[in-house]
């Protein structure tokens, strides 16, 4: 099975968009091989011929009517803004030269 | 102290029927709720947030509801749900309009729910009264309560120890008679485990059968709510109350849900008939390895008085259960992985701003806004959905889903009623004594996880003490078997209805009104 270096946890964090401190890198490298150790277990079943349940209720296509519907005002959505202009959310630049 | 001179001592149901004869009203049930509530959470800390205003505000609407049913007649009455009036609790990820929902978590802090969620209108429409919001861990990843942002709750029985998690306030709160009801979710036992732990009643139902819609999500294939009360029938009651379908979450089953709930037998002895040529079965994998003998005992007692009063016991096998713990830690934070990256500081919660580029911000908001466990679980999820490892991780999880779920297939089509086991492989255990190391955090939830991923509903209702401390028996049924489980469930309570045990209160509820008590923040630093 699969184990993580330090690097490795660098890289699933910048992933996960987690900006970790150096003792938390340090940390989370011995839990996440403890763990990824319990995950081991799961070779000692052969599941070839077995499909996956990615859901348990045999539900499929559910659609509703095709019809418009109000929105949440925006003032709603916009008072819990970290940062607002208007009836905008602002954020950084994200393209160059902003 | 609750005893039955005050009103906060009562059962639901006993407040439903003093409210229809005129001899209390919903105001002063809940300004009595707020009182208890308000004077003993300062050891316990179920509650993140309380609203008088507004609790009191819904009782007196309730109040002028019940009043004119009352001028109305029977059939005025008759239509006012069971609950109208009552007042109950939500964990702090049931969105509220207006009000705050923190699901635990710094992220969250300062969010206010800018809608209600499904279950809140159905509350609201059966008359029910909001006190509050309830502690958990922080996105309901935990089973101890102690991953909540906003410092641990207790456990009423003995406030050194756990009152389990996630739903951990919920559960608390009920047990400490500061609300007769209270909502939780169940993920991969954050309903069923707290509830033992703290002696109580705790359904999660089968998957769809409660709309998630304006729930904090969590693992979306697994996420199911459901009612914590002190007895069978108020959790029953609760659980008809929020049930059904909801165009909202396409996930929630038009299954009918059962006027049945509403139907438990009120006597001992007729509820224990239900169990004769019942046919039940007690998985052995769930005495599981590291076992209190004290839970195990009690557990083996419960089985007996089943099979005393009528029920066939066989002892039968989940094969499966022992992989049910890695392919759920694969799974639930594969889900929480995708859900979780909706927090990016931009539109809502915490949010650092350094103003360099947009990515610094998301890494420095994430990274200072989501607690230990959660990042852990963020670090798992990604990990296994990362390219190269998803066929190895992911995709072999959710076939060892399918082998579960087939364990428990095989039984019911055989033609068990129920299955019965323990809850909890322990009793609630000391702050911190699980803190350490995850993987014995997780173990705490051995048998109620493959459940979760079955997508069954199980039950836990209280079966004695071990040195003390309370056991919950687990019941868990085929897909929309609640009411059936109910009435197993309510069975049980009528078989032991005389034993000692029933009558033991929790430890350190007399304690919790003492004024100086330390908070379970204080209590923890202190053991350190």
């Amino acid at each position: 099975m699969a184990s993580l270096t330090r690097a490795d946890v660098e890289h699933v964090a910048y992933l996960a968009r987690l900006g970790l401190t150096e003792p938390e890198l340090a940390r989370l490298e011995g839990q996440l091989n403890h763990i990824l150790d319990q995950y081991a277990k799961l070779a000692e079943l052969d599941t070839d011929a077995i499909p996956p349940t990615a859901q348990t209720i045999e539900l499929e296509n559910i659609l509703r009517d095709d019809v418009s519907r109000p929105s949440l005002p925006a003032e709603d959505v916009l008072a819990n803004a970290p940062h607002r202009d208007g009836e905008f959310f602002v954020v950084p630049a994200i393209l160059g030269g902003g | 102290m609750a005893d039955s001179q005050d009103l906060t001592g009562l059962f639901a149901h006993e407040m439903a029927a003093r409210l229809r004869s005129g001899e209390t009203t919903t105001r002063e049930l809940t300004a009595a709720h707020l009182a208890r509530a308000h004077a003993t959470d300062h050891g316990l800390h179920a509650w993140l947030s309380i609203d008088d205003d507004r609790a009191l505000a819904e009782a007196d609407a309730a109040d002028a509801r019940m009043a004119a049913a009352l001028a109305d007649g029977a059939a005025a009455l008759a239509a006012l749900h069971p609950l109208h009036g009552v007042p109950v609790a939500l964990k702090d990820l049931v969105s509220v309009k207006g009000g705050q929902c923190t699901a635990g978590s710094r992220i969250l802090e300062g969010y206010r729910a800018p809608y209600d969620a499904h279950i809140t209108e159905r509350l609201r429409d059966a008359g029910a009264v909001i006190l509050g919001k309830t502690n958990m861990d922080e996105f309901a990843m935990g089973s101890s309560c102690e991953h909540s942002a906003f410092g641990p709750t207790a456990n009423p029985w003995d406030l050194e120890r756990v009152p389990g998690g996630s739903s951990g306030g919920s559960a608390a709160s009920v047990a400490a008679f500061q609300t007769p009801l209270s909502i939780g979710t169940d993920t991969g036992g954050s309903i069923r485990q707290p509830a033992a732990l703290c002696g109580i009643v705790g359904m999660k139902p089968t998957y769809g059968r409660v709309s998630r819609f304006g729930i904090v999500a969590f693992a979306s294939s697994l996420d199911q709510i459901g009612p914590f009360a002190r007895d069978v029938r108020d959790a029953a009651a609760l659980l008809h109350a929020v049930s059904g379908r909801d165009e909202r979450d396409s996930t929630s089953a038009p299954e009918p849900v059962a006027d049945d709930l509403l139907h438990l037998p009120a006597s001992d002895d007729e509820a224990a008939s239900w169990l004769r040529g019942k046919r039940l079965g007690v998985p052995r994998e769930y005495f599981v390895e590291g076992m209190e003998p004290g839970v195990a005992e009690a557990i083996r007692t419960a089985v007996a008085d089943l099979e005393r009063a009528g029920a066939t016991i066989e002892e039968v096998s989940l094969p499966h259960t022992d992989y049910g713990l890695a392919s759920y830690y694969i799974v639930a934070p594969a889900e929480a992985s995708a859900n979780l990256a909706r927090y990016d500081g931009v539109r809502f919660g915490h949010a650092v701003t350094e103003g360099a580029d947009y990515l610094a911000d998301y890494l420095v908001t994430r990274g200072s806004g989501f607690g230990p466990e959660v990042k852990r679980r963020i670090m798992l999820g990604t990990y296994a959905l990362s390219a190269g490892y998803y066929d190895a991780f992911y995709l072999k999880a959710l076939k060892v889903r399918t082998l579960i779920k087939r364990d428990f297939d095989v039984l019911f089509d055989a033609g068990f009623d129920a299955l019965v086991g323990p809850t909890s492989p322990d009793v609630a255990f000391r702050f911190g004594a699980k803190l350490a190391d995850p993987v014995k955090m997780y173990l705490s939830d051995a048998c109620t996880l493959p459940v979760n991923m079955a997508g069954l509903p199980g039950i836990s209702i209280p079966c004695g003490l071990s040195e003390g401390l309370p056991v919950g028996l687990q019941f868990i049924g085929p897909a929309w078997s609640e009411a059936r489980l109910m009435r197993a469930a309510r069975a049980y309570e009528g078989v032991t209805a005389a034993a000692a045990w029933r009558r033991v209160q929790p430890h350190d509820l007399a304690r919790l009104a003492q004024p100086g008590l330390p908070t379970p923040v204080e209590r923890v630093a202190a053991a350190h």
